[in-house]
């Protein structure tokens, strides 16, 4: 075990090496003048050299890209190029609200998407089978935003109960914190739990057709105990998979939530800092999403072995 | 012995196959259709010149002459919405064929080649890790918003899904006996590849394709709705609603009714997908024979 | 009373179409018999044992008549919850493959204690000393930890055996078992069989046995039914059946079945050796960073000699190597070390590239007819395709593809075909075919006639031998089954975990083994004092 936790880890660095990479390489390779992109058309040359002085843009590029992740590895994602702060606390001050939203969405998704795909898987071919995929192929197509807006014309405009916009810490007004993160999060959940319902039920259908289920049938249990204990814990495998890499949809979701409801966390701070062209900021960004996506990933992958006894590392 | 049995004794017929399938896909090919018709024919079906501003006209409510009503310049929504269709249907459509000629390409030469295949999967786990509309919105904002780079931006985050699907029937097909058979007919590796083990992939790839191609309309929104998509003088259903956001109080039609079209249009491509699916998956397929 | 008592059951496809596929068919079980339901595939007799459970895949199938009286009560008349209480208590089943008949996530002492706790109000220690008792009964070793084991950690006969303990805890009064050694080697077939037949008399239990092969048939039966596409042929007590079928179906199903006693070897047409493997090692695994440095000697030091115009059998059980070094001598994989010359030239270190020119010289057969084809070329595109790799014109391919069909015993027509259309045994001939339109000197079949139902098979050993006999290829066939190898090889190779343990004329090795294993090999094979061909018994 401690070995394949070790490999595990140390298989998402070469992950973690392409992203940087990549970030890195973003701004390096557009065409153009890096500094010119950044500060926009109106820059005066001091403003220019100001950008070339603060990203190290004189120097060559491996020389940059070197000095860069030895910069991140002692905790230096860079200064904002806006407000001068290091990027770290700007992320400090963002963090807090995007983590509650996102845990909320996660247990309400879990919570509502795991029993509608049971229930679809075991009544098969019935009317709640077909309205928990069709709630599933509308999830997935009606884009966050859109829903977003039906839910403040719903709840908050027209059946005035629930606040529009906006946030409040959990630890000043947790009734506020609450009234406010309810849509939120319902809007960001809708595609996961269609994502996550739709797996739940391929994957129990495709367990129960398994000889150990007709076994289990042959030994005279009632289908109540088939269902939960022989075939649910063997569908949960892919149902995980599909939890870890939807999280990148949650994260995409978050940047468009935030927008929608005005919630000041790390997707307005994506948005603020993609039109104030501040660069350094987007790329930690990018960074720091990522390596939760790799993270998140990591511990999935962990959970394997502890479902199913064959996954033994 | 007594599985394969069962397997022969029951086919799917035709008839079956039709009844699966039902009847949402074909309103989803009616509607699909409509809007792409609609997206050919704006200049002729458009009641007025999306883009020509009147300010004596601003946020009117629907009429005989403006049937959605106007929005905050005094534009017609119902124009502007049918205009919409335009870029969405062209990005969702680039896209698509983008990400799966490159991700075949790729996923065949990593599923056949181990030592590519190592590299290969490292870069594009690398990608798959960053999150798609962040990564889109990051290169969009750097190379400024073409309809070019919009697509390549959204292109970039879709090809790791297609070169993992390529390269895991890839990796299943060549464990199969015909393809060793072909391998001891002398046949050369790039033949292999492209007689027995590409045809493979062309079923699963169609399915993924409309996935790719909803998901790529879905984003073009998103990155249009938060700005940083084509420039706003171009109507897209993300643009119109990110210019009605601060009227949405006032004037929630204004975004709902460019939501709605995105959303039947997405609706539209997905329902294809998941019958295509139905039709092809390759477990029918084998109760088939 | 009979325990079991089928009449006139009718099973039919649950569509619209509602083809039938059982066709009326009547079966009678005594307490203590053993009946066994023999038929080829699409006989419908798993169909009607999953039928008698009530386990039919819902959807797909449906009883549509008759009556299946366990102990004189119809379970087609059952409410679901009562045919559930009868399930394990007074009927039980046990499956073909028991990897995936037991849940790989549950300890197998709880599968087991689960059929308890459905069906008794025994309390927790009742029930563990339950088990144990039946895992003692079942003749497994150190109960305890085996009770605490997952399925993956034990071996097949193991599995098998607490297949049978979870059928048996509540001593039903039938049991039903489905192919229940098919997939198990000889050796292990061998003590399933016997321990079925121990636990069967100590515990009065009737057993419904379905099986295919008719050695096994010799070994337990009391009865015998036969079945064939849905209709019951004909039925009597084994020694009857085996030694005088009424039935010409009957008749033709035993005749197909290889005689164990082995061919002499034919006189070699030239003293070329076609093949020559030397000290052939195949290592696998070991590398890789971090990783469980285990290593697997799938083959030892294997050498041996094989002549143009004759047939060399590898013969083993899973594991013994046997397809590695059909592989191996097919470049499939590399060989990790040794010898492998194809007529006068060494292949074994040849590169992709240099290999190019030799590839021709050596075809292979695969096990699975349904896999070996491209579905997607029609069977011309597929036998032409070698031929056209090195150089013959298309036109003159087409041509010798037709002959070679018709060689085959397969029609001209069936050229412009695909795939589906042909059953296994069409398939397996068109995959000769294909090998023999390169001329090869060398053919590997590896278990190339295994998937096959034994009429079937016969008819393709036939052809093999017809083929040989007119080209004077070399043949390499790999099989686990004695009766093939004694009825084709000339000289036999028995392979046990890498190693060759015994080689030389087939006669002097299946007729008169020197080796412990082989000698095991040869006691653990179904109905070995049964010479099925001739209707009677082996003369001592």
């Amino acid at each position: 075990m401690p070995i394949y936790l070790l490999r595990r880890v140390l298989a998402a660095i070469p992950v973690m090496l392409v992203v940087a990479v990549f970030v890195f390489l973003l701004l390096r390779l557009t065409p153009g003048d890096p500094a010119a992109i950044l500060a926009g058309d109106m820059a005066t040359p001091e403003q220019l050299d100001r950008i070339r002085e603060s990203l190290g843009l004189n120097d060559p590029l491996l020389v940059q890209f070197v000095r860069w992740i030895g910069a991140l590895l002692q905790g230096d994602f860079g200064t904002s190029l806006i407000s001068n702060k290091p990027v770290i606390d700007l992320v400090a001050d963002r963090m807090w609200p995007t983590i509650w939203i996102a845990i909320i969405t996660l247990s309400l998704s879990v919570a509502i998407a795991v029993p509608m795909g049971v229930l679809a898987a075991w009544k098969q071919g019935s009317w709640v089978d077909h309205l928990v995929m069709t709630f599933s192929v509308l999830g997935f197509s009606i884009p966050v935003f859109v829903i977003g807006y039906l839910l403040i014309k719903l709840f908050a405009i027209d059946l005035k109960w629930l606040p529009v916009q906006g946030y409040k810490a959990p630890s000043d007004d947790f009734a506020g914190f609450a009234a406010r993160a309810v849509l939120p999060a319902l809007t960001l959940a809708s595609i996961y739990i269609a994502l996550i319902a739709r797996m739940t039920r391929a994957s129990l259908l495709d367990v129960l057709n398994e000889d150990y289920v007709r076994t289990a049938r042959a030994k005279g249990l009632t289908e109540r105990r088939v269902l939960f204990r022989h075939a649910l814990r063997n569908a949960a495998v892919p149902v995980m998979t599909v939890i870890g890499t939807g999280f990148a949809l949650l994260i995409s979701g978050v940047v468009v939530t935030e927008s929608v409801y005005n919630i000041p966390g790390l997707g307005r701070l994506t948005v603020d800092s993609i039109f104030a062209r501040d660069y350094p900021v987007i790329q930690a960004l990018i960074l720091l999403t990522s390596g939760v996506y790799v993270m998140v990933n990591l511990l999935i992958d962990l959970s394997y072995s502890l479902l199913d006894p064959r996954i033994r590392y | 012995m007594a599985e394969k049995t069962m397997r022969g004794a029951f086919p799917l017929s035709t008839r079956q196959l039709a009844a699966r399938v039902g009847a949402a896909p074909i309103i989803a090919a009616v509607v699909l259709s409509l809007i792409i018709l609609a997206a050919i024919f704006a200049p002729f079906i458009a009641p007025h010149d999306p883009i020509l501003q009147d300010p004596v006209m601003r946020l009117k409510p629907p009429s005989g002459d403006f049937p959605l009503g106007t929005d905050n310049f005094g534009r017609d929504l119902l124009s502007r919405v049918i205009y919409g269709a335009r870029v969405s249907l062209v990005i969702g459509i680039g896209v698509t064929i983008m990400a799966v000629v490159l991700g075949l390409a790729i996923g065949l030469v990593s599923g056949f080649f181990r030592t590519a295949d190592a590299i290969i999967m490292r870069i594009m786990d690398g990608l798959m890790a960053m999150p798609s509309v962040l990564l889109a919105i990051a290169i969009v904002s750097l190379m400024g918003a073409s309809i070019w780079t919009v697509m390549a931006a959204i292109t970039i985050p879709e090809i790791p899904r297609v070169v993992r699907l390529v390269r895991s029937i890839v990796l299943t097909a060549r464990e199969e006996p015909y393809v060793e058979a072909a391998i001891a007919l002398g046949t050369s590796m790039p033949r292999v590849l492209w007689r027995h083990l590409m045809p493979n992939t062309f079923a699963p790839l169609t399915v993924q394709a409309t996935y790719v191609c909803a998901s790529a309309i879905l984003t073009e929104a998103i990155l249009s709705f938060l700005g940083a998509g084509v420039s706003t003088e171009t109507p897209t259903w993300g643009n119109i609603m990110a210019e009605a956001r601060i009227y949405f109080r006032l004037k929630p039609m204004l975004i709902l009714w460019p939501g709605l079209a995105l959303s039947l249009c997405i609706l539209s491509i997905n329902l294809l997908g998941d019958a295509a699916r139905d039709i092809l998956d390759p477990r029918m397929g084998k109760r088939e024979d | 009373m009979p325990v079991l008592q089928i009449e006139d059951l009718h099973v039919s496809v649950d569509s619209k179409s509602g083809i039938e596929v059982v066709h009326g068919i009547s079966i009678e079980i005594n307490e203590g018999e053993t009946v066994c339901l023999v038929g080829e595939s699409g006989s419908g007799k798993s169909v009607s044992s999953l039928a008698t459970m009530g386990l039919l895949p819902k959807g797909s199938l449906k009883v549509t008549s008759g009556r299946i009286l366990l102990d004189g009560e119809n379970l087609l008349d059952l409410t679901p919850a009562q045919l559930r209480d009868a399930r394990a208590t007074r009927m039980s089943m046990i499956f073909q493959e028991p990897m995936t008949a037991l849940n790989p996530v549950i300890k197998v002492g709880e599968q087991i204690t689960e059929v308890l706790q459905a069906h008794t109000k025994l309390s927790n220690t009742e029930c563990h000393a339950k088990v144990m008792d039946i895992l003692e009964q079942v003749g497994l070793p150190d109960i305890e930890r085996v009770a605490r084991s997952y399925p993956h950690q034990l071996s097949g006969g193991q599995r098998q055996r607490i297949m049978i303990a979870m059928a048996l805890v509540l001593e039903p009064r039938l049991l039903i078992a489905d192919e229940p050694t098919t997939a198990l080697d000889v050796t292990t077939q061998k003590q399933i069989l016997k321990l079925m037949k121990d636990l069967q008399q100590n515990h009065g239990t009737a057993v419904l046995f379905i099986t295919h092969d008719m050695g096994v048939v010799a070994e337990i039966a009391d009865r015998v039914y036969v079945m064939n596409q849905g209709d019951l042929v004909e039925d009597g007590p084994v020694k009857e059946i085996l030694t005088a079928p009424k039935k010409d179906y009957t008749r033709r199903l035993l005749s197909s079945v290889p005689s164990l006693v082995p061919r002499s070897p034919r006189p070699a047409t030239s003293p070329k050796p076609a093949l020559r493997v030397t000290e052939l090692n195949k290592i696998y695994g070991g590398s890789g960073f971090l990783s469980k440095a285990k290593t697997t000697h799938a083959a030892r030091d294997v050498t041996f000699d094989l002549t143009a115009g004759r047939t060399l059998g590898i013969v083993g059980e899973s594991g013994s190597g046997k397809s590695t070094v059909a592989r191996c001598v097919m470049r499939m994989i590399d060989p990790s070390s040794g010898g492998i010359r194809v007529g006068d030239q060494e292949i074994g270190g040849l590169t992709r590239k240099g290999l190019h020119p030799f590839r021709k010289k050596l075809q292979m057969v695969f096990q699975d007819p349904y896999r070996s084809l491209n579905p997607r070329l029609t069977i011309e595109e597929s036998i032409i395709e070698g031929p056209v790799n090195y150089g013959t014109p298309k036109e003159q391919a087409r041509t010798r593809a037709a002959e070679l069909l018709e060689l085959v015993g397969l029609p001209a027509s069936a050229a412009q075909r695909y795939p589906h259309m042909f059953s296994g045994g069409q398939r397996q001939r068109i995959a000769i075919a294909r090998a023999l339109a390169m001329e090869p000197e060398l053919l590997v079949a590896d278990e190339a006639v295994s998937a096959l139902d034994v009429s079937v098979q016969a008819q393709v050993l036939e052809l093999l031998d017809e083929v040989q006999s007119r080209t004077g290829i070399a043949i390499l066939f790999i099989t686990h089954d004695l009766r093939v190898a004694a009825q084709i090889c000339d000289e036999v190779c028995v392979m046990r975990r890498g190693e060759v343990v015994e080689l030389g004329a087939t006669a002097d090795v299946l007729g008169n083994p020197q080796h412990e294993y082989t000698q095991s090999l040869l006691a653990a094979a179904p109905g070995r004092d049964w010479d099925f061909a001739n209707f009677r018994p082996v003369a001592a």
